[in-house]
């Protein structure tokens, strides 16, 4: 189809990437085509990489039962174009993508924080938001205390390399025996 | 003496706002009140909140609120190993936790690819009807006490027990049960197993007629479900519902008939769908998904295979304890398989199951390694909670308990 790259099957899954203003276009003619459901919408922060972000959505034909996944990537700070009007299971999707990664989704109708509460100051599933949690103008609600076992024998860190995420490879001091 | 018949007509909700905003002073038509439902509330299951914006006794807005549970499971899932997160998922839908541990353990199998020996994909099939059953036995219980039938709580947890009974033979735990680990499960299944559930099997429909025949003539049940809550078709995909929500409205789209997985294609059983869309079918689309189990249960059982009950591939499984303790080799593999995890490959997918309340998927995008770079769960709560504030509005207060004890939604799923 017009405006998709597609990109090699992995797992029997089909995807392709789309341009970032022509979501709208390539979601309404995918859907006349057959998806009708939009099973979810994911964002994924590849920190470090430009664009920042990356835009998931997995779509399902059901009547030729056929599942394909569109991909596109987003820059921080830049808006993606909303899909509601096109699927109305895009809302929350898009609401929970802009609360947790702070991705913003123009044309959206009621782009508000949906599982932490409006006012908190963070996206906690960016990569630079520490598992510990940041600091906040609500100390006794969103605290920064050390999470349960931190730096203990038996807690990974976040990392792509194993030894350095394995706990033996943490410096003893961080570690907090 | 002579006595006089006075008919009286109740009629709907609607009219009868209606007749009385007539006879209201004027300044008090269209006034609305804000009514909070929740976090808190014995209708709510959990922590939910709804803000209502009344006009008389009928709803005009809906806000739903959600969010009160959130755990952050996707950031701890980015922290850990792929087995390590194994126990988070029983804490997604709590009632079935079982089925949630087959559903990651298949995602993560999918992305290694990583095919099942026949034992362990009917191991699974069990635990997946299993857990069905169950879920629905307590969503039916609560549904039917929130709409004023206690009776039937009491008798779905006569049979919960059972089932929980088995779950403790099998993994050893009866809520948090965390059985499954990539490439299989922790143990084969015990001695003694099969013939639990077969008897289970034999008693259960017998049971489950009793409780229909003490619902489907119950007036005021009935009174309180049909025609409520009605959601067509179109309606209930453009939002993304699955399961027994979407089947109620007609709409016969159940992951282990479209996209099969455990080899559902091998087992014969079929998919009730509802005709209205209203809060009665989504409870006889859950009553008929319990005998289907059965049905399904029975041929797993019947078909049984031996042989390995997991795959055979040293780096990703753990080995055999006896064979820890003496032999080199396998002391290395029970080393790394602990420490760094199965080793992922570079790639995405995604895996949806069929799950008690609808379509649980997992989009993983590994980057490789033992640890995943982004996992999110497609939590069908989520989404099914989605069409209240579409649904809500025009229904009275007294109908809020019946559509939400027809949705069967669970918090811990959907706030993850």
């Amino acid at each position: 189809m017009e405006g998709i790259t597609l990109l090699p099957e992995f797992r029997g899954e089909t995807s392709g990437i789309v341009a970032l203003e022509k979501i709208p276009e390539v979601m309404a003619a995918l859907k006349s085509e057959g998806f009708t459901y939009l099973v979810d919408i994911t964002g994924v922060d590849n920190q470090g990489e430009d664009p920042r972000f990356e835009v998931v959505y997995e779509l399902c034909d059901l009547s030729k039962k056929k599942h394909l996944r569109i991909k596109t990537t987003v820059a921080e700070g830049d808006p993606v174009p909303s899909v509601s009007a096109i699927w109305r299971t895009a809302d929350w999707h898009e609401r929970e993508i802009w609360d947790m990664l702070g991705i913003r989704f123009s044309g959206h109708p009621d782009l508000r924080r949906i599982l932490m509460w409006e006012g908190y100051p963070h996206h906690p599933l960016r990569k630079d938001f520490p598992l510990a949690g940041l600091p906040t103008e609500m100390p006794d609600i969103a605290f920064t205390a050390k999470a349960p076992l931190e730096g203990g024998p038996f807690v990974t860190s976040s990392a792509v390399l194993t030894q350095d995420r394995e706990p033996r490879a943490q410096p003893s001091e961080e570690r907090n025996l | 003496m002579s006595s006089t018949v006075l008919p009286i007509s109740f009629g709907d909700a609607l009219t009868r706002t209606a007749e009385v905003s007539q006879t209201l002073p004027a300044d008090d038509v269209g006034e609305k009140l804000v009514l909070n439902i929740g976090p808190s509330h014995p209708s709510t299951h959990g922590v939910l909140r709804l803000v209502l914006e009344l006009d008389g006794e009928v709803i005009t807005k809906t806000d739903t609120e959600i969010g009160y549970l959130h755990r952050g499971d996707e950031k701890i899932a980015e922290n850990m190993t792929w087995n390590q997160f194994v126990p988070y998922t029983d804490r997604l839908d709590y009632m079935a936790p079982l089925a949630n541990n087959v559903a990651y353990a298949c995602a993560v199998e999918k992305l290694m690819g990583f095919e099942l020996p026949p034992r362990a994909k009917v191991t699974r099939v069990i635990c997946c009807e299993l857990a069905r059953i169950s879920a629905h036995l307590l969503g039916l219980g609560a549904f039917a006490m929130d709409v004023g039938a206690m009776t039937m709580f009491l008798y779905t947890f006569t049979e919960r027990e059972k089932i929980y009974n088995l779950i403790e033979f099998l993994t050893g735990a009866r809520f948090t049960t965390s059985f499954t680990r990539v490439g299989g499960q922790i143990r084969d299944i015990p001695p003694g197993f099969l013939e639990g559930v077969s008897e289970f099997c034999a008693q259960f429909p017998a049971q489950l007629d009793d409780f229909g025949s003490m619902l489907n003539r119950n007036r005021i049940f009935v009174d309180r479900t049909k025609d409520i809550g009605i959601i067509p078709a179109d309606v209930a995909l453009d939002f993304g519902l699955t399961g027994p929500n979407l089947r109620g409205s007609g709409n016969d789209y159940d992951v282990r008939k479209v996209f099969p997985y455990l080899d559902y294609q091998s087992y014969d059983f079929e998919v009730p769908v509802g005709q209205a869309g209203d809060c009665y079918d989504r409870f006889a689309v859950r009553m008929e998904e319990m005998r289907q189990s059965v049905s399904i249960l029975r041929q797993a059982v019947a078909k049984m295979p031996g042989g390995a009950w997991q795959i055979n591939d040293p780096k990703n499984v753990l080995p055999a304890k006896d064979k820890v303790l003496t032999k080199m080799e396998e002391l290395i593999h029970q080393f790394i398989v602990v420490t760094q995890g199965p080793d992922a490959p570079v790639g995405e997918v995604y895996f949806g199951a069929e799950n008690p309340k609808g379509e649980l998927g997992f989009y993983i995008h590994s980057h490789g390694g033992g640890v995943p770079h982004r996992l999110k769960i497609r939590a069908p709560s989520f989404c099914n909670l989605s069409v209240l504030s579409q649904l809500l509005p025009g229904h009275t207060v007294s109908d809020v308990p019946a559509i939400l004890g027809s949705f069967d939604f669970v918090m811990g799923e959907c706030d993850r």
